[in-house]
Order: C-alpha cells, then structure tokens, then sequence
C-alpha cells in the first residue's frame, strides 16, 4: 500500500498547489512595484495606499458591506425561523424553496429577480440587491442551523413548557442558546455569500449602484491595474477569515455546505 | 407545538414564495409574451371595446428552435458543462480519497483547505488565472519557452474556450470533491480487507470495490458541478473571447442589451429544463445504485 499512498500524497500537494497558488500569485503581485503583472520589481505598499485615494471604489467597498449586514439580519431572522419550522417536521415546500436557489444556476435566478422587480416596479439599487441576496443565504443559514437542532432533545423544550415557560420563553431560553453557534456561523456564511456575490448583484444593481464584486468586475472588464490585486488581497484576507470562523462555531458547516443540500 | 410551527414557517415561505417563487412563474409567463417596444413586455392581457384577450405567444419558443444559432449553443454549453464535470471528477476523486484516508484529526483542516477557495471571491478566482494565463505570465512564459524547445509556435490561451474549461474547474472542484468525500468517508475499510484476502489486486479492489460504491457520490458531484457551469456566463465573459461564450452569455445579452426579455426567458426555461432533467436522471442514476449497493 505504501508505494500508492505516497502517489497519493503527492498528487494532493499538487491538487492543493493548483487550488491555492493562484490566489498567492495574486497577493504577491500586490506587494509589487511594476504597473505591470509579469517580472518582480520590487517590493511596495503603494498599491494599498492608492485604494485610499479612489473615492468611488472606498463607496462600492461601503455599499458592499452594507448590503451583506442587511442581507446577513434578514437571511439569519428567516433562515433561523425556516430551520425551526423543519425541527423534526417534514415541510418539503418550504425545503424546495429554501434550497431551490442554491440549486438553480445563478443566471436563472438573476434574470428572474430583474424582471420581478422591474415589472413589480421596485426600484433597482441597494436595497433590491440586499433583497436578492437574501434569497440565497436563507438556505446556507437554514441548514447551518438545522445541523445544530438535530441535537437538541425535545424533551427539553416538553420539560421548559410543563415547568410553565410560555413558547417564546422555551425558545429564548432554552432552544436559543443550544443552536446560537449554528445562528451565528450562518449569519457569517450569508455576510460572506453577500459580500462575494457578482451574479445576481450584476442584474439586480440596476445603473446607479455599485459594490465591491461589481467594481472588480468593471476594472477586470477595462483594464486591470495593480489596484485589482490590493483590492482582492484585502477581500481573500476578510472573507478566509469570517469563514474560518464560522467553521469553527459549527464545523457541521463543511459537511452541509452546498455540496450535501443539492 | 404544530401550530406554532406553522407559524415560524410562514414568513420564510412568503419571502421565498415572493422573492423566488413569484420571479420564477413571472418568468415563465414573460416567455410567452410579446416584448415590448422599447424593452420589457407587452401586456399579457389586452383590453378592448369587447373585455380582456390574452395576448401570449410561442413566437420566442419558434425562434428557438429554428435558429440553429441558439440550439448550437446549447449543445456547446451542454459539452462544456460536461467536460468540465469529468475533469473535476479526475481530479477531485484522488483529492478526496486523499482526504477520506487521512488521520481523522487532520480531516477536517484538509476539508476545509478544499472549500476556502469556494468562499473566496469568484471574480478573484478568475483573475487569478487571468494572470497566469497572460501572455506576459509567468504560466504562459514556461509553457512557451517549452514548446519552442520541441520546435512548436508560441500558443495563447485566455480569451479561448480552453480557459473557459480551465476556469470552470477551478471554480467548481470543491463542490466535486465533497460529496465524494461524505461517500468514501463512510466506506467500510473491513470491504477492501477482504477484497484483499481473498486476493483481489490493487486495481481489483478499485474498480470492484470502491468506485461501485463511491457512485452515488460521483452522480451527486457530477451533478454540483453540471448545473452551476451550464449556466455560466462570467467566465466566459471574462476568459472565452468571441469563441469560447455559452449560453449563460446570450441570455444575459437579451436582458441587459438586446432587450429582448421574452427572449431571454425562453432561453432561461430551456436551459433550466434541460438541467432539470439532466439532474433528476442523476438523481434516479444514484438512488438505483444505492439501493443495490
């Protein structure tokens, strides 16, 4: 067995090598000094220091993390109350629809939202973004949630009730504090599914409203400059970090993650 | 309890039903309406002296399906989305094997290892090989210099639809490799024990052992990696040039440029259905082998 686990072992490092050293090469050109992304000229901060300067990519940064906290509040609220509903009941409509759109191709659901809005007359701009965004997350948070009530016994929200807690007073007390890790890990995954969506804010924006992803999406489009690779540097370095920690508030996550729930 | 319950549900359900469920049947009926004259829709219901005519059509569905344009399209996306599942089952099988046969304190660091990128900004993503592929990269300069050694002209690869492949596997391996890491994960080490005893090669106890077991798991990946690149439309955007764009592209062009949303919904339903069926037989594929497995 020797020989075949130490073929596997190396065909790993390179599997790992090919998912993690394009994004090093990014980070790397970011420190350095050449306009352009080829030789290594040295190393500089300069590129950092530019995004202060660029008012209209500060903006699309602040709309960026607005519309994931508004995506995140509503997403973790509906997401929760949806993984409650579920507790040891079989609800498949509200499953289908919870899970619908994290298995239906992006486009779909953004051409669907677009003309949804445009012909229910709903302004198009940051709000119907963090609307739309909040269609997706509600299933991430769901079943962040879910993987936590699947072990807390009944029998203590029976035990809360007979002792005289009112419902809410079960859940507050009780139910709460069991699944709040879940709660939390999916209120950070929808912050970061929010923060990293280009797809369905590329059809819901509408002309005026612009966020990070779609200001990425710009520059990729016209002409990259070594300002792209600060810019991402600093996204790779927020979002890795909000996702570590939600994996280590409910590790359950990985195994429920996208990959399971289709 | 139950009708508490029934209450928790309701507000999620009316989100979803309005903000997924409403936009999807809207869609549905866009399909079949004439558009607009200077984009949107005509009024599916037409008012005159006489009361309320429908006002629908399959004029979108005929253009469809007479113009070879779009059907080829379809066939290429369909292709794409193909080849770009068995590269990720390629590559994704040894990864997760890998991963499945590791000391179990290491496993879920290594998981996760596999999954950050999928977090990770999907424009960075493509970026990043934007880079690499350049004809300035470093990648591209390697791979060059290479094959003037051996006498061969200088190739390029962004903006072809080899980058367009190469970008969907990036993309799309984690969603490979997890469901075939849950299915190998469980497997029964004692299974391949006595494949051996009772003298089964290496390869034997492979392809008799673990791959028919490990199938619903490849069906379930194959399936997560299908259906999000059929759709795809900013890679292409980005890396395919003028040859390498899918289907995903032409619906985005009748929304946001031609203006042609019966159009673009026509071509939104179809590419859904065939995804629909697609997965459904994927689905009916897994659950046979594990009723026999």
């Amino acid at each position: 067995m020797a020989r075949s686990s130490l073929a596997l072992l190396a065909l790993g490092g390179i599997l790992y090598a090919f998912l993690y050293a394009p994004l090093l090469v990014v980070v790397a050109y970011s420190f350095n000094a050449s306009r352009l992304n080829a030789q290594w000229v040295g190393f500089t901060l300069d590129w950092y220091r530019s995004l202060f300067d660029d008012a209209e990519l500060l903006a699309a940064a602040a709309n960026s993390l607005l519309v994931a906290t508004g995506c995140s509040l509503l997403a973790t609220v509906l997401g929760t109350l949806a993984a409650l509903a579920l507790w040891r009941r079989r609800r498949p409509l509200l499953s289908a629809l919870a899970l619908g759109p994290i298995a239906v191709p992006e486009v779909l659901l953004g051409v669907s939202l677009l003309l949804a809005f445009v012909l229910l007359e709903v302004t198009l701009g940051l709000l119907s973004i963090t609307l739309a965004h909040a269609v997706f997350a509600i299933g991430f948070v769901m079943v962040a949630v879910q993987a936590r009530l699947t072990a807390v016994d009944p029998a203590l929200v029976e035990a809360a009730r007979d002792l005289g807690a009112s419902p809410w007073q079960a859940f507050r007390r009780v139910v709460l504090p069991l699944i709040l890790p879940g709660v939390l890990a999916g209120a950070l995954m929808a912050f970061t599914l929010s923060l990293d969506d280009f797809v369905v804010s590329f059809f819901t924006a509408g002309a005026e409203a612009s966020t990070l992803p779609l200001k990425l999406y710009a520059m990729l489009k016209t002409g990259v400059t070594p300002k792209v690779n600060a810019v991402s540097t600093l996204l790779l370095l927020l979002t890795i970090s909000l996702i570590i920690l939600a994996h280590r508030l409910t590790p359950e996550i990985l195994r429920h993650d996208r990959g399971d729930t289709r | 309890m139950e009708r508490l319950s029934r209450w928790l549900a309701l507000p999620p359900l009316a989100y979803l039903c309005a903000l997924f469920g409403l936009p999807l049947l809207l869609m549905v009926l866009a399909s079949f309406q004439w558009p607009g004259e200077f984009g949107g829709l005509e009024p599916a219901l037409d008012r005159s002296e006489d009361g309320y005519r429908l006002n629908l059509t399959l004029e979108s569905y005929h253009r469809l399906g007479e113009d070879g344009l779009y059907l080829g399209l379809l066939l290429k996306s369909f292709l794409y989305a193909l080849v770009t599942a068995l590269l990720c089952l390629l590559l994704g099988y040894p990864l997760a094997q890998l991963i499945a046969r590791s000391p179990s304190r290491w496993r879920g660091w290594l998981l996760l290892l596999v999954v950050l990128p999928f977090w990770s900004n999907f424009l960075i993503r493509i970026y990043a090989w934007m880079i690499l592929l350049s004809p300035e990269g470093l990648l591209l300069g390697v791979l060059n210099a290479l094959l003037a050694w051996f006498g061969l002209g200088p190739v390029q690869l962004l903006y072809t639809p080899a980058a367009v492949i190469l970008c969907m596997v990036y993309v799309h391996l984690p969603f490979m490799v997890l469901p075939l890491y849950v299915n190998l994960e469980r497997q029964d080490p004692a299974l391949l024990e006595a494949a051996r005893d009772l003298g089964a090669s290496r390869w034997q106890c492979f392809w008799r052992v673990t791959w028919p077991l490990s199938l619903p798991g490849v069906y379930a990946g194959t399936a997560l990696v299908f259906i999000p690149a059929f759709g795809m439309f900013a890679i292409p955007d980005l890396v395919g040039g003028t040859e390498g764009i899918m289907i995903g592209n032409v619906i985005r062009t009748q929304f946001l440029e031609a203006r042609d949303w019966p159009f673009g919904s026509a071509l939104a339903i179809v590419m859904t259905l065939v995804i629909l069926v697609l997965a459904w037989l994927a689905a009916w594929l897994a659950r046979g082998k594990a009723d026999y497995g």
